[in-house]
């Protein structure tokens, strides 16, 4: 292969590509299909990176089953809900906005991407909510915490009411309900932590689709952006039940 | 051409280093601190990593010092404890795993997939700025007070029964991990999207069949180190007790945590030199390497298999005797593809063409070292012999061979075998070859005897040991200076040739890879226009009509 | 030795026991991991010198002045097998001898002789039974097999014997046990090889192995006057272990005389072996140890003894084989008020000197 050889390819694209392909890539296609992949393997990493969290959840709540039954308990059914809902929702708007950049509509793509944004938000507030509850209650733990509400359910009413089978624990069990909070702030914080950083590229994309930077034909950034926000959706979908709802009925 | 050399350069007297090329496109500071080119990354991490390596080789200069005698006479125990400590740290993590990724890989794999630059340019700088960042942090560490936890980090004794300076060190860890993950995923991209037409998984160079395995290992072991490390530094800090066996918390579980990524760092450091080994002995033997399939393959099951060994640091830890002896096979598992490596590579000898350049003898240096250290891995991986042999410096001899005697001279001979192609020039033969000889003179003094101390029982990251140990300790240390000497020729003589080199021209070593095709050093993007590649790699009888047509043509 | 000079003959001699390779062998796994270990050097020196004369053959043989055309081969399957599956053959088989040595090390047999050892930042705390206390040291008779149940009170520390080619990580919150039967009387090194902070290097000692009549002798004069299980029996009355633990008909817990060894039903279902690593457990973290058919109701002691403390109850219970004992902490709580433990009272149905019908 000398200098002199021609590449057929080489001298098609050098003519007609356009201003956002780079110029490494030989096409547009192969631009979207090289970034594309490298966002999946990202996620990848990220399930990786996840994984260690839940491994150390999987194996506490293995050996401390009754404190980690009870702890969970103490999470609000209804906030979890709420924003399991609201985040699927942002997946829906995050997936329109895809579409809307596809068929190169701005005012669609503006309206779902600030949806999503908004939502995002929401998400966030209602965390808020649920560790301010936390902060109230003691259970934060390292920080502000008490074993009170695990060694004498009754003191509790609301969440006494929707468990009154749950029994005092003893000392040493009570005190492995803060094995269940570090893991619990642990992963829902790392979750919210890649929320706070998507809804900061979801602003920043907002400031490009005014100047019509996704609906000229260039998706790749919003279409690659869309698979994060799922991925941290998906996060999510795993959390929920394995926080909250796996011991509802013991 | 029968000489004894097989480098073929221009004439000297008219050649000239060719007035574009990647190192004279834009000038200016900005040009290279805002660059997307991979060979100017490449660049700038080979200054960064030199620099880490001469760090750390002070460290173990320090070291070796302190060992001369058997009192703890020139540093104090904590002194001790920080300097072998920040030795691991900077060595494994600021120049091992970056070493020939960082530096060879990002330089070469675009050129030698026929592409004009990594899939990722901006992710390709910003992995070198976290590795800046990260060496700023590490380096932050040592000067506030260093941390004396080991390179391992272990709990109870890092999170709750050390006052030092552990939070900066991990996350300086941290940053430099998401370093080595971005690199990985940037050369996973490019290998599978951006090959040029004609290039199929079977004619890639097996220096990107290594450096892909490698990537592999990066991107999905490094990740488990990142959260360990937050979970450390949360312990520390917030008082999260994870690992801490008086909130119910397992140690064993941080130690399951950290071997899972850092076992696999030790193939994510080998498995490039290994690539570069391939490279080397092919081009200086004129010959496709041997069972070009068994060893991509090989280099693949490495990365795989790796990944389901990590307990085999854990033997007399506590874990259950049944675990270790699925441990323990995987384990020998792993080391086969190593000595198939070994034997591919010694085939490739058979009826070759041989020459002994600096690149040559490193390699040569590296399968006879790296057979050793290989070996001495097997006496660890089987468990009843682990009992005696752990935890001493039978440990530390063995991942010196592997890492010093194996990777470092791996490295150094793609940095003696592509610095023409870098930089346009040759560095001088005759005191390399001098260089090589006595690194692995001062190598072998340095890290045999510890093999005999460590199976006399001397533990390791000790600043004190028992009097008979001390004449071991002292040829190891008279081995030391050996090679410190070995190791700093190179940095006199590669910034020599940097002006007073031969002009090398494209291909002094007439090797057939896509890289060599190109002109010394080469034009920002590579290739003029793509190339097609319509042979296979190693393909020394198309690399000879090449040749005679090239000459048929002027 | 005659045709050997013996001024020559007294150099060599010197020479080996100065600048010896290996430790000394003072148990009975020591030549046995000698010998998988020699057996790993003769491999290892074969395969080195095999790869050694390849490489170095093939390069003085196809030296470019010796051949300058190469011959491109593309492989061989079948050498691609020889070395796969000679290699991983070897391979195997170090990996049964050594598996076969590891559970053999790692398994105590049931007569073993068990000496406590806790590990601390920067000693190591020998215990015996009788109640013979050592630090950094450890006495052992020859020609019996003993075991160590080691334990750390702070971070990770390793047990060594290089001379019996045995070593054992000590870990905090769980017991882990090696095994060892000496043979040659002597003084032998104690490492501590797990890095454990500033004084890791400190953390040596001797292993000091006597023939079984000098170790009699040691015993009786080391001794402090009560055993281990003596401790713990004064420690089980003085924590009012005996409120619930003492073996009535009602007891709130459940009777611990011949506890040891047998196999108990947990609330959960599960069916364990009392074992020493179970009575810890049971100690520190009575909740996730309750055993069927009795109420959770056993307050943890974690934070209030020490690891002393809890081999001295494990001790003691290991002991129990009868309720007479048991009823003797009965006797024993009349202890003066202190502040270890709750106030000496028998409580609960059995008034103190009632012995049980």
């Amino acid at each position: 292969m000398t200098h002199g050889d021609l590449a057929k390819s080489g001298e098609a694209s050098h003519m007609e590509h356009p201003s956002y392909q780079r110029h490494h890539f030989e096409s547009v296609a192969q631009q979207f299909d090289a970034t594309n992949f490298a966002m999946w393997l990202f996620l990848l990493t990220e399930i990786m990176f996840f994984g260690g969290l839940f491994t150390a959840y999987l194996i506490m709540r293995n050996w401390y089953y009754p404190a980690f039954v009870e702890a969970s308990h103490q999470l609000s059914i209804f906030w979890g809900t709420a924003n399991t809902t609201v985040l699927i929702l942002s997946s829906f708007t995050m997936a329109m906005g895809v579409w809307s950049a596809q068929m190169r509509r701005k005012g669609m793509l503006l309206l779902f991407l600030g949806l999503t944004f908004f939502l995002g938000l929401v998400f966030l507030g209602i965390k808020g909510i649920e560790w301010h509850e936390k902060w109230e209650k003691y259970h934060v733990p390292g920080i502000r915490y008490s074993i009170q509400d695990f060694t004498n359910p009754a003191a509790d009413p609301e969440v006494h009411s929707q468990y009154p089978d749950d029994k005092p624990l003893g000392l040493d069990m009570a005190n492995k309900t803060e094995m269940y909070f570090f893991l619990y702030f642990a992963m829902t914080g790392m979750h919210a932590l890649h929320m706070v950083i998507g809804i900061a590229i979801l602003a920043f994309m907002i400031v490009r689709a005014r100047a019509d930077a996704y609906t000229q034909g260039h998706v790749t950034f919003v279409e690659n952006f869309g698979l994060y926000w799922h991925f941290v959706d998906i996060i999510w979908i795993f959390l929920f039940p394995l926080l909250y709802l796996i011991s509802r009925h013991q | 051409m029968s000489t004894a050399t097989v480098v073929s350069l221009p004439d000297q007297s008219t050649a000239r280093i060719p007035k574009m090329n990647f190192l004279t496109k834009e000038n200016g500071l900005l040009s290279w601190l805002l660059t997307g080119d991979h060979k100017r990354i490449a660049t700038l991490y080979l200054i960064s990593i030199t620099f880490f390596f001469f760090i750390g080789g002070a460290l173990a200069g320090l070291i070796r010092l302190e060992l001369l005698t058997p009192q703890s006479d020139l540093l104090a125990a904590d002194t001790y404890n920080k300097v072998f400590s920040m030795h691991g740290l900077i060595m494994v993590f600021f120049f091992l795993v970056p070493s020939v990724p960082a530096t060879l890989g990002n330089f070469l794999i675009p050129m030698m997939v026929g592409a004009k630059d990594l899939a990722l340019p901006k992710i390709n700088l910003l992995s070198w700025y976290l590795y800046i960042v990260a060496g700023g942090m590490m380096l932050y560490t040592m000067a506030v007070g260093g941390v004396d936890t080991g390179w391992t980090f272990t709990t109870p004794l890092s999170t709750h029964y050390l006052n030092t300076h552990v939070v900066s060190a991990g996350l300086a860890v941290f940053v430099a991990g998401f370093s080595s993950i971005f690199t990985g995923l940037n050369f996973i991209v490019t290998i599978h999207k951006m090959r040029c037409p004609g290039m199929t998984w079977f004619r890639l160079p097996l220096f990107v069949w290594s450096n892909y395995a490698a990537s592999i290992l990066m991107v999905l072991g490094t990740p488990v180190l990142a959260i360990t490390l937050v979970l450390v530094v949360l312990e520390r800090t917030v008082g999260i007790g994870v690992f801490d066996p008086a909130k119910g918390g397992d140690p064993l579980l941080f130690q399951h945590l950290f071997w899972f990524y850092s076992h696999p760092a030790v193939y994510i450091m080998i498995l490039p030199g290994m690539g570069v080994v391939s490279e080397v002995v092919s081009t200086f033997s004129r010959k496709r390497v041997f069972g070009y399939t068994a060893v991509a393959f090989s280099s693949v099951a490495i990365a795989v298999f790796g990944f389901f060994v990590w307990a085999h640091h854990m033997f007399i830890m506590g874990i259950s005797n049944y675990s270790s002896l699925v441990f323990s096979l995987m384990t020998m598992l792993v080391a086969v593809p190593s000595a198939i490596k070994i034997f591919n590579w010694a085939f490739t000898l058979y009826k070759g063409s041989i020459t002994f350049e600096t690149p040559m003898l490193y390699s040569i240096g590296f399968m006879g070292l790296f057979t050793i250290g290989g070996l001495t891995g097997v006496f660890l991986a089987s468990t009843g012999t682990d009992i005696h042999l752990t935890e001493t410096y039978f440990v530390v001899a063995h991942f010196h061979f592997v890492m010093v005697g194996g990777m470092l001279m791996a490295f150094l001979s793609g940095i003696h075998f592509w610095w023409p192609k870098w930089t346009g020039r040759m560095y001088p033969e005759k005191i390399s070859q001098l260089a090589a000889l006595t690194t692995f003179i001062g190598f072998n003094l340095t890290f045999f005897p510890q093999f005999i101390l460590g199976t006399l029982g001397m533990p390791r990251r000790y600043a004190a040991y028992p009097p008979e140990f001390q004449v071991l300790n002292v040829f190891s240390t008279a081995g030391a200076t050996v090679l410190g000497v070995g190791y700093l020729l190179p940095i006199l003589y590669l910034t020599w040739s940097l002006k007073y080199g031969e002009i090398a021209g494209d291909n002094p070593w007439q090797a057939t890879g896509l890289e060599w095709q190109t002109q010394s050093p080469p034009l920002s993007e590579n290739f003029p226009e793509i190339p097609i590649m319509d042979h296979e790699a190693y393909d020394y009888e198309w690399f000879e009509r090449h040749q005679q047509q090239e000459v048929a043509s002027v | 030795m005659n045709y050997i000079s013996p001024v020559l003959w007294q150099f060599i001699e010197k020479w080996l026991t100065h600048f010896p390779l290996f430790p000394p062998e003072a148990s009975k796994i020591a030549p046995e991991a000698d010998a998988l270990f020699f057996f790993m050097v003769l491999v290892s020196l074969v395969g080195l010198t095999l790869v050694i004369l390849l490489v170095a053959g093939f390069s003085l043989l196809y030296h470019r002045k010796r051949n300058p055309q190469a011959t491109q081969i593309e492989g061989s399957t079948l050498l691609e097998a020889t070395w796969t599956i000679i290699p991983l053959g070897l391979f195997l088989i170090m990996f049964v001898w050594g598996s076969l040595l590891y559970f053999r090390i790692y398994t105590p047999p049931a007569n073993a002789m068990n000496i406590y050892v806790v590990g601390k930042q920067w000693m190591w705390k020998a215990e015996h039974p009788g109640g013979q206390h050592e630090i950094d040291a450890l006495h052992v008779p020859t020609g019996r097999a003993v075991q160590l149940t080691l334990i750390s009170q702070d971070v990770f520390h390793s047990f060594s014997i290089p001379a019996f080619r045995v070593k054992r990580e000590a870990i905090p919150g769980r017991y882990t046990t090696v095994w060892f039967e000496a043979t040659r009387p002597g003084t032998y090194h104690l490492f501590c090889t797990q890095y454990c902070g500033t004084n890791h290097s400190q953390m040596i000692g001797d292993i000091v192995v006597m023939t079984p009549d000098d170790f009699k002798k040691w015993l009786d004069s080391s001794t402090s006057g009560s055993s281990l299980a003596q401790n713990g029996e004064r420690l089980f009355a003085s924590l009012s272990c005996n409120a619930c633990h003492n073996s009535t008909p009602e007891a709130r817990g459940p009777n611990l005389a011949g506890v040891y060894g047998s196999r108990v039903t947990l609330a959960s279902g599960q069916s364990v072996t009392v074992d020493e690593a179970f009575l810890r457990q049971a100690i520190l973290n009575p909740s996730e140890h309750v055993t069927q058919g009795y109420a959770p109701i056993m307050p943890t002691y974690q934070g209030q003894i020490s690891e002393d403390g809890v081999i001295a109850l494990v001790e003691y219970i290991k002991n129990l084989n009868s309720d007479y004992r048991l009823q003797q902490t009965l006797n024993t709580t009349q202890l003066p008020p202190d502040n270890t433990g709750k106030p000496a009272q028998a409580g609960g149905s059995a008034a103190p000197g009632e012995v049980k019908q």
